[in-house]
């Protein structure tokens, strides 16, 4: 712990004199405005600094570590040479205040960067502000408001299958609006009887994931479109799967009207442990009034870019700048490198790859709907639980096998659900050492369940206690915590 | 170039698996109709040698805080970022990490955003933290849903001196959930409201912001004395002025929010940027986000996990505390490493240097015939100057000149057309101060700048030497 570190007087910082003519602190600054106590950060040398960094650094997986099959989650690899474009003078130096006229060549980035996505998805224009995928979400549920409002039709509810992201219903909340969940059916895809049925003039929209979270592809979706439009509604696309259809299909000839990519899959800008994403919104033509403000727009004449203010109907600002324009460049810099035939190819791979891997440990983890899947699957490890075995303990002891195991217990609808997204970017070797040691892990189940019961045993630690975190709540370091001080 | 590992073999071999004979069969499931029969219209793809000298070239086209003297503020200053904080939090076993769900592989992410909560509770004087959100709009939307909760009130009285952007995305945000959420004006003398004629019968919370957008210290402790029982004071503030300031916590606030960029992230054209949040520990379950939590493994050792998490939307859906989901956890941990290499002493230094110097500045900048340096103060590292012609337009000749400020205050403020905003961070030296001061001397008396559009180098001033 860095604060056990600290010893007074020690210092990594090193920094100017103020340097100035002119009152002290004291003088400029009221008592009743002066900080009293400093506050207790640790006093560490920079050395003592880099070494607890680093060695924090080593307890951690990363994609530069080794396979990293979550589903839902796209972890590929994030090219280098998208760090190094990042940390370019005239990238990341930029003030967000900078008059258009200093910052063109970021601004043609971005325009760039929105026309080749708005391409990508069929959409007419795409806002940058949302900072990650559920922002993107509010986003668009506040323009799906926007424009049943401007309508003179104001509804109340939007449509969410219960395969969702957790997110969706959230931002439904967030947005003003009640989610009402419909059902899966046997196949795994929306009901569309149900979905039919829960249809009516007070429905704003359907929100879809696109392969669902299952992997499946929704092959109603020309007929649920029209079912949505038909009762007046809007199609909301949640582009965390996209990775699995891009250059393939286009989620607006498929009917949907709003879209946001979660460029962090995609479009591999790193995900930083749990952020930064950039959640880019995108939609059709006429919902482009509604956008948050600013937008980017090009004059052809003076050759020049620009932000236009000028939005009245726009929902208003949803970010503080202009969105994550750090991780915004290195998608960039993706895309660039991969051009339309590296796009396809990404999903063409990103399908193959599931499906060899689905394959190779059906018989052990059956998946719970039939046929071939997309980027993903979701097995099922409900067979284990007569062993005492749950789908928890197949991924702690495929920890110790050198792997980061897949998402488990979701989505809901799978009992046991272990979903396993291996991406495009790992090659035929991995897949096969990963298929081994799931298979490995299946037989040890039916021998020596104990074993992956009392599994991991590589890890730094094994099997934190959750319950007694949320029980016992300590979320800071206390100086005088009795156990914390070794 | 693709990053892409199959060789013609090795996708041979996997489609005889699945028995298809060609990648094309895997797409069945998507009804023909829908299929794109064509390239995408993106630019074609390039090697790494010619994209590394076209992502040099655009940055070429883009002047930053290395060729441009920076005063600009406005809620993103040009501070300094240590080089072992760039390198640590660089380190790809953090930076291509997902977010710890797994707890046994993620020790280092969890153990760090622990850390972090318990650096921000320092700084602000506050009980708990969560591990990020967004940015300092995102931290003061969230506040202010939180307080709704809290509190089951949906009026909320936000000062006019809060940051103009946050205010309007606090409005976005809200717009679905009917909040009542009304801006009090600020004295035009001192720039600061009067929080203590404020009407805060029935509000969830007030919002007030010290230092302000002005630059001008706020009066927190007499906002928490107004604000009626039960209803939430939600202090906007600043992470770097924490060595000096007192501390929200201190003053009576309930929660703090706050953009925590400066502490050891780029400025990025805005973003990525970290918002920071704290509140009391009887608010903890109502906090947004993700939080990192102590316990014990297995074997009884230190282990730490995400915790609370039936507060989040992955557990509790439409009922969850907020919909975020990613944050900004990589920013959050170089804040962390950033505080730690200054430790009390250094955050206090920096402190010292802003106010100093910023003091400075308006001596100096109040010299020049026809500015005037508006509100009394005091003030931390921010200034608002008066112009004797319209701001904006003299802050494009001072970008010619080599010199950033601003933002120019007329897009939000009426009245204050002829003002901008002059930001001094540890980066600007007393010869940057002199250099500005000279600048907009010249500019005043409509002396040509040398060469074109902002394409010279600075007149003075040291920012191409750090």
């Amino acid at each position: 712990m860095v604060f056990e570190l600290s010893r007074p007087g020690r210092r990594a910082w090193s920094l100017p004199e103020a340097d100035v003519d002119g009152p002290s602190l004291e003088e400029l600054l009221p008592e009743a405005h002066r900080r009293a106590q400093p506050p207790n950060l640790p006093e560490l040398s920079e050395l003592d600094l880099v070494r607890h960094y680093t060695r924090l650094s080593q307890r951690n997986w990363a994609i530069d570590v080794g396979a990293y099959p979550l589903g839902s989650c796209t972890m590929k690899y994030n090219p280098k040479l998208s760090e190094e474009a990042a940390s370019l003078p005239g990238m990341r130096d930029l003030h967000p205040f900078e008059d258009d006229d200093l910052v063109q060549g970021a601004l043609e980035l971005l325009g760039t960067l929105e026309l080749a996505l708005c391409e990508a998805t069929g959409m007419a224009r795409m806002t940058f502000q949302p900072a990650a995928g559920a922002q993107g979400e509010l986003t668009g549920l506040l323009i799906m408001r926007a424009y049943h409002d401007a309508a003179g039709d104001p509804r109340r509810r939007v449509i969410i299958p219960d395969s969702a992201h957790g997110t969706n219903p959230a931002s439904v909340t967030l947005a003003g609006f009640e989610a009402h969940e419909t059902p899966s059916d046997e196949r795994g895809l929306v009901d569309l009887g149900a979905l039919r049925e829960a249809l009516a003039d007070d429905v704003a929209g359907l929100m879809l994931t696109n392969p669902n979270t299952l992997g499946l592809f929704e092959r109603d979706i020309a007929e649920i479109a029209t079912s949505v439009h038909d009762a007046g509604g809007l199609l909301y696309y949640d582009g965390a799967n996209f990775n699995s259809i891009v250059g393939l299909v286009r989620p607006g000839d498929m009917g949907f009207d709003i879209v946001h990519l979660n460029l962090h899959k995609t479009f591999a800008t790193p995900h930083g442990g749990g952020g930064p994403g950039s959640g880019p919104l995108g939609v059709v033509e006429r919902l482009e009034p509604f956008l948050p403000s600013p937008v980017l727009e090009w004059d052809e004449g003076a050759e020049r870019w620009s932000w236009d203010h000028d939005r009245p109907r726009s929902i208003g600002r949803i970010h503080s700048f202009h969105g994550n324009f750090g991780i915004n460049l290195r998608a960039y810099c993706y895309l660039r490198s991969l051009g339309p035939a590296g796009l396809r190819q990404v999903a063409e791979r990103a399908v193959l790859n599931a499906n060899y891997l689905r394959a190779l440990i059906e018989e052990a983890f059956p998946t719970a709907y039939p046929g071939p899947c997309m980027h993903e699957f979701v097995s099922s490890a409900a067979r284990l639980k007569r062993l005492g075995v749950r789908a928890t303990d197949v991924c702690k002891r495929l920890i110790d096998f050198g792997f980061h195991p897949p998402t488990i217990y979701f989505p809901l609808v799978v009992e046991e659900a272990l979903m396993v997204e291996p991406t495009e970017t790992e090659s035929k070797e991995t897949l096969d050492s990963l298929a081994a040691a799931l298979n490995q892990i299946a037989d040890e189940a039916e021998g020596d369940p104990e074993l992956l019961r009392s599994a991991p045993i590589t890890t730094p630690v094994r099997r934190p206690d959750e319950a007694r975190a949320a029980r016992q709540l300590r979320v800071r370091w206390t100086p005088a915590d009795p156990d914390g001080g070794s | 170039m693709d990053f892409l590992p199959h060789t013609t073999e090795d996708i041979e071999e996997m489609l005889s698996v699945l028995g298809k004979s060609g990648l094309e069969e895997l797409f069945e499931p998507v009804p023909e109709k829908l299929r794109l029969r064509r390239d995408l219209a993106v630019p074609e793809a390039l090697d790494e040698v010619s994209l590394r000298a076209h992502v040099v070239e655009l940055a070429g086209r883009s002047q930053g805080t290395e060729r441009l003297v920076c005063f600009a503020g406005g809620g993103a200053y040009d501070h300094h970022v240590p080089a072992a904080v760039s390198a640590l939090a660089s380190r790809a076993e953090f930076a291509t990490s997902y977010t710890p769900y797994q707890a046994e592989l993620s020790q280092g992410v969890l153990q760090a955003l622990f850390e972090f909560q318990t650096l921000v509770c320092e700084l602000f004087a506050m009980e708990i933290a969560n591990t990020s959100l967004y940015d300092g709009a995102n931290a003061l939307v969230e506040a202010v849903n939180l307080a709704v909760r809290a509190t089951g009130r949906e009026r909320v009285v936000v000062g006019s001196t809060v940051h103009p952007h946050y205010r309007d995305v606090l409005s976005t945000y809200t717009s679905g959930l009917g909040l009542d959420i009304e801006s009090v004006a600020f004295d035009p003398t001192r720039g600061v409201v009067d929080w203590g004629a404020v009407d805060a019968a029935g509000a969830a919370a007030l919002v007030v912001a010290s230092p302000n957008f002005f630059g001008v210290l706020e009066d927190v402790s007499e906002a928490a004395k107004t604000h009626p029982r039960e209803g939430l004071v939600i202090a906007v503030t600043d992470p770097t002025s924490m060595g000096v300031l007192a501390a929200p916590g201190d003053k009576g606030a309930d929660v703090a929010v706050a953009e925590g960029h400066a502490l050891g992230n780029a400025l990025a054209y805005g973003g990525p940027y970290v918002g920071l949040f704290a509140t009391s520990e009887r608010l903890l379950r109502q906090v947004p986000g993700r939080i990192s939590g102590e316990t014990t493994d297995r074997d009884g050792r230190r282990a730490f996990v995400l915790t609370l998490q039936a507060r989040e939307q992955h557990i509790r859906r439409a009922r969850a505390t907020s919909n975020v989901c990613t944050n900004q956890t990589l920013m959050a941990l170089a804040a962390a490493v950033h505080l730690c290499w200054l430790g009390p002493a250094g955050l206090a230094r920096l402190g010292e240097i802003c106010v100093r110097r910023t003091a400075y500045a308006a001596q100096r900048l109040a010299e020049i015939p026809g500015c005037r340096v508006k509100f009394p103060g005091p003030r931390f590292k921010e200034l608002v100057l008066q112009l004797p012609s319209a701001a904006d337009e003299i802050a494009r000749g001072l970008a010619r000149r080599g010199y950033l400020v601003g933002p120019a205050l007329g897009r939000w403020y009426e009245g204050l057309g002829d003002c901008l905003l002059v930001a001094v961070t540890e980066r600007r030296t007393r010869a940057d101060i002199e250099g500005l001061a000279e600048a907009i001397e010249k500019e005043l008396a409509q002396e040509p700048a040398a060469g074109s559009a902002g394409a010279q180098e600075p007149v003075a001033g040291s920012a191409g030497a750090q």
